[in-house]
């Protein structure tokens, strides 16, 4: 992938839901803010910007990254995945389906990153155990507090798609 | 004006007393317009509703969302009441405006205040298009009735929707509310189902908009460096770095605030920048130096010791009954000091602001529990009026009391007019835990003597810390009505009791928490409670019945309370409370599950927000002190219930809120600084230390609804505590337990 630099500022290809996206700016700015400032993605939320919380999970080449913790630069070329992407348009992952069954969210505002790292875990651990749902969850905060409700929709979703 | 007129009127003798403040603007038809022109517009029997000429159904939604859920459930009842189909239903976000009465989302009350007004409302509308129906077809009113979005004439069979009865019900006169018919409780299609949140969709999908999300035009984004001890002043800045920082567009100093720092932005240094990157490296390339302040004193572990000391003085009686000086020396006593610390509000999105300022008006889109207030304190700050200022509320992704102090929005305000564009400003995680409206720190004394039968006979119990009002004057160390929040309202019935409080100084913002002194209180009184039992070798859930005594509805005032005011709609009736004590233990087969080391059942019970809560809590403590907890049974009984799926979930995110604050949650002070920065040090439960189930089971009651979002939180502490005693033995009365070595 193309990355031109000058002292501060780069241009950076990626790959965004599956477009083709530039970046020109500063490339230690994390991927948080060039989804949410520049992309208009909003859908990836702020809550602490040091890797702590999870909320503002996003793939990349399919696994689940901190994007408030990943310089853009480091995901040049890269697939990136938000929760606009997850599902195609007009679609929606199993994810959601069984998020929506349970009334999941509260406020709503960790969702995103709970399901863009469910969707993870889904994807390369489908018959994930209880207690393997709980320690790969463990790093999205949710304040609201609906923790099992969470882990219900995920074994919801790994039923679907057992008999999918 | 266009179609309509305001015309001020009582809205309804049933709003008023259910506490809704004001409601008394109402739009009515206004006959001089032409028929024509009217047909077009919606038809505005209300605030809370319109019905358009296409039978869409526009319902307002007047109350902040935060995750509760009140943006659907209070317009389902309008919509119940009008029997329309929620499918034909649009919901409007209102802007912040006093014709919609408070809208100050707070203090478990939207469902308390507003379910009266929101079945007037639906009625209302209802009514009239009855009467449209029925002067259309010619006949009685009382042969035909709403159904499912049309008016229905059973006899004839014949059936007009509700767009095609707008043209109509206009010209009617708006009945006056006591001639209302309600639906019965059974003929409810919405009210009492687990009907889903309007915003559920665009959540999953990522579409859902934050205060967070929210962009203007040519908006410029802020980042503020506020004065990092409360009351300190900026001394010297050292701003061209910052401003050297690519995509830095402005350095903009905001004045200090004083003392009352009520809502007040706090002031500081603002850098602004066409990018969130850019205005967070501006500002850490800034070098700002602060003057001293009296607060520059304030050590949070010397100030725990100030607490603990003065709890055990005399304090201000609050209420006294009995004689316990003559009592309490005879025969066994027992008696423990608790203490709770600081704590934040921490919602996962920070507080956020965007604002624009033309022409002496400002508009603001924030993530708010009070646009009211965001109003009054946006106009204070810029010296224009309130109604020059309009605020739109966006989704809030938490609240818990912190988003109804509307500072951030005045500092959008600020930098808005002084920049010439519309600004956002972004609260970082570190801003958010340092400039906090802290829970106060609190320290509780008690002391009872023991009768024969194990129960008190004399009971004193006194509470300090730092009030709410101190925020708004800076001299007040009293509690206030803080302290009738569970603790002078103690409701046992001993014959020689007396509660105090001891004042307390604040040295920083202090704020109402979700459940605010609630939480202190619970913890120490139901903790104390668990000792009493256990000095007693009672079973725990029996001595809490006991202690509580035979169902009698407490008149406070009768018992000595000063300054209490009874809740005519809410009396405090302990049949209640021993309801959900009994039913608590029975789902959680507390009878079945005795203590062993290191696995065992605690309970507490807590009357909050006019609600009654009893929880059982299940830990385990392993050998190397770790506490897990497996399940949570709570009981609540908060009267009619309008959703139960969301009423469970706020009790299920109590729990988990009740955790944090037992175990893990802590702000602490140095030199007037906080120490907490983010989500390292300010703890919080995830999936591994919070509850693993919470089974939440309501009863089924017509009193009136009383609060659902708070009344979960205050049981949670004790009844950990006092699980944790029953497993190992140690009583942990501070808060959070984690800093004390439960294996040691
Ligand atoms: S915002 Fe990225 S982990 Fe918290
Ligand atoms: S739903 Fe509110 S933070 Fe998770």
């Amino acid at each position: 992938m193309s990355q031109t630099s000058s002292a501060t500022t780069s241009t950076i290809a990626l790959v965004v839901n599956g477009e083709a996206r530039t970046f020109e700016g500063d490339p230690q700015t994390p991927l948080l803010w060039v989804l949410r400032d520049t992309l208009k993605l909003t859908g990836t939320k702020y809550s602490c910007g040091i890797g702590l919380c999870g909320a503002c999970t996003v793939h990349m080449d399919g696994r689940p990254i901190r994007s408030c913790a990943t310089a853009v630069s480091l995901v040049a070329g890269k697939k990136i995945t938000t929760i606009e992407g997850l599902a195609p348009a007009g679609a929606e992952h199993p994810l959601q389906t069984a998020w929506k069954a349970h009334q999941v969210p509260q406020c709503g505002y960790c969702q995103s990153g709970q399901i863009m790292q469910a969707a993870a875990l889904l994807a390369t651990r489908p018959n994930a155990t209880e207690a393997q749902i709980e320690s790969y969850m463990d790093g999205i905060l949710c304040r609201c507090g609906t923790y099992q409700r969470i882990r219900a929709a995920i074994k919801d979703a790994q039923a679907a798609g057992r008999q999918g | 004006m266009s179609s309509t007129m305001l015309s001020r009127r009582a809205f309804l003798g049933s709003a008023a007393a259910t506490g809704a403040f004001v409601l008394g603007t109402r739009l009515v038809p206004v006959s001089v317009f032409s028929q024509d022109a009217l047909a077009q517009g919606p038809w505005e029997p209300g605030v809370y509703l319109a019905i358009l000429p296409d039978g869409l159904v526009r319902i307002i939604a007047h109350r902040s969302e935060m995750g509760t859920g009140i943006r659907t459930s209070l317009p389902l009842v309008v919509a119940d009441e009008l029997d329309a189909d929620w499918a034909r239903v649009t919901l409007v976000q209102a802007l912040g405006d006093k014709k919609y009465g408070s809208q100050n989302t707070d203090g478990s009350c939207s469902i308390r205040d507003f379910y009266e007004p929101m079945r007037v409302a639906g009625a209302t509308a209802r009514t009239m298009l009855e009467q449209a129906a029925a002067k259309t077809w010619n006949v009685p009113v009382a042969e035909v009735a709403a159904r499912n979005h049309a008016v229905v004439h059973g006899a004839s069979g014949r059936s007009l929707g509700f767009g095609d009865l707008v043209a109509t019900a206009r010209t009617l006169p708006v009945p006056a509310a006591a001639s209302l018919q309600f639906k019965k409780a059974e003929a409810y299609r919405y009210v009492g189902t687990p009907m889903p949140s309007v915003d559920l969709e665009a959540i999953v999908k990522g579409q859902a908009v934050y205060g967070a999300d929210v962009e203007r035009p040519g908006m410029l984004l802020a980042s503020i460096v506020r004065p990092p001890v409360l009351g300190s002043t900026l001394t010297s800045l050292d701003d061209g770095a910052a401003r050297k920082v690519a995509g830095v567009t402005d350095v903009v100093k905001l004045a200090e605030a004083t003392a009352p720092f009520g809502f007040k932005p706090l002031g500081g240094v603002a850098v602004l920048g066409t990018s969130t990157w850019a205005t967070l490296q501006g500002r850490k390339a800034l070098n700002a130096q602060w003057s001293a302040s009296p607060n520059a004193s304030f050590d949070s572990a010397t100030f725990r010791k100030t607490l603990v000391d003065v709890v055990h003085t005399p304090g201000r009686v609050v209420r006294t009954q009995g004689n316990v000086d003559a009592t309490i020396g005879v025969g066994p006593t027992h008696e423990a000091t608790y203490y709770t610390p600081m704590l934040a509000h921490a919602p996962m999105e920070p507080p956020m602001a965007v604002a624009e300022v033309t022409g002496g008006k400002a508009e603001i889109w924030t993530c708010t529990q009070n646009p009211q207030a965001v109003q009054d304190t946006v106009a204070q700050a810029l010296g224009i009026t309130p109604e020059d200022v309009t605020c739109h509320v966006t989704l809030l992704g938490g609240g818990f009391g912190r988003k109804s102090k509307p500072d951030y929005a005045a500092e959008a305000a600020l930098l808005a007019r002084q920049v010439g564009k519309p600004v956002k400003v972004v609260w970082t995680r570190e801003d958010d835990l340092q400039f906090d409206f802290f829970h106060a720190p609190s320290a509780q004394y008690l002391k009872a003597a023991i009768g024969p039968d194990g129960l008190p006979t004399a009971w004193l119990q006194r509470t300090a810390f730092p009030p709410i009002g101190s925020t708004f004057d800076e001299k007040e160390q009293y509690g206030g009505g803080q302290v009738n929040m569970g603790f002078t309202d103690l409701p046992y019935p001993i014959a020689n009791l007396r509660v105090e409080n001891n004042p307390a100084p604040a040295h920083v913002r202090i704020g109402w928490l979700r459940s605010v002194a609630h939480i202190h209180h619970a913890f120490a009184v139901q903790s104390f409670t668990d000792e009493l039992a256990a000095l007693a070798k009672a079973d725990r859930v029996e001595y809490l019945l006991r202690i509580i005594g035979q169902p009698r509805v407490i008149d406070l005032a009768a018992e000595g309370a000063k300054g209490v005011r009874a809740n005519p709609q809410h009396p405090f009736d302990t049949a209640r409370l021993r309801r959900v004590i009994e039913l608590v233990a029975e789902k959680s087969d507390w009878a079945k599950k005795p203590a062993a080391p290191g696995r065992a059942l605690g309970i507490a019970a807590h009357y909050s927000f006019f609600s009654y809560i009893a929880a059982v809590v299940e830990v385990e403590v392993n050998a190397r002190g770790q506490v897990k907890i497996p399940r949570v049974d709570v009981a609540v009984d908060a009267g009619t219930i309008v959703s139960p799926d969301r009423v469970a979930s706020q009790f299920e995110g109590a729990a988990v809120f009740g955790t944090s604050i037992a175990l893990l949650s802590e702000i602490t002070a140095r030199e007037g600084r906080i120490d907490q920065t983010n989500f390292a040090n300010y703890i919080l439960a995830r999936q591994d230390n919070a509850p693993k189930e919470t089974h939440v089971h309501v009863v089924k009651s017509t009193a009136p609804p009383a609060g659902v979002g708070e009344p979960g939180v205050p049981v949670i502490m004790p009844a950990i505590a006092n699980a944790i005693f029953a497993a190992t033995g140690k009583r942990l009365r501070d808060l959070p337990m984690r800093k004390v070595p439960m294996n040691g």
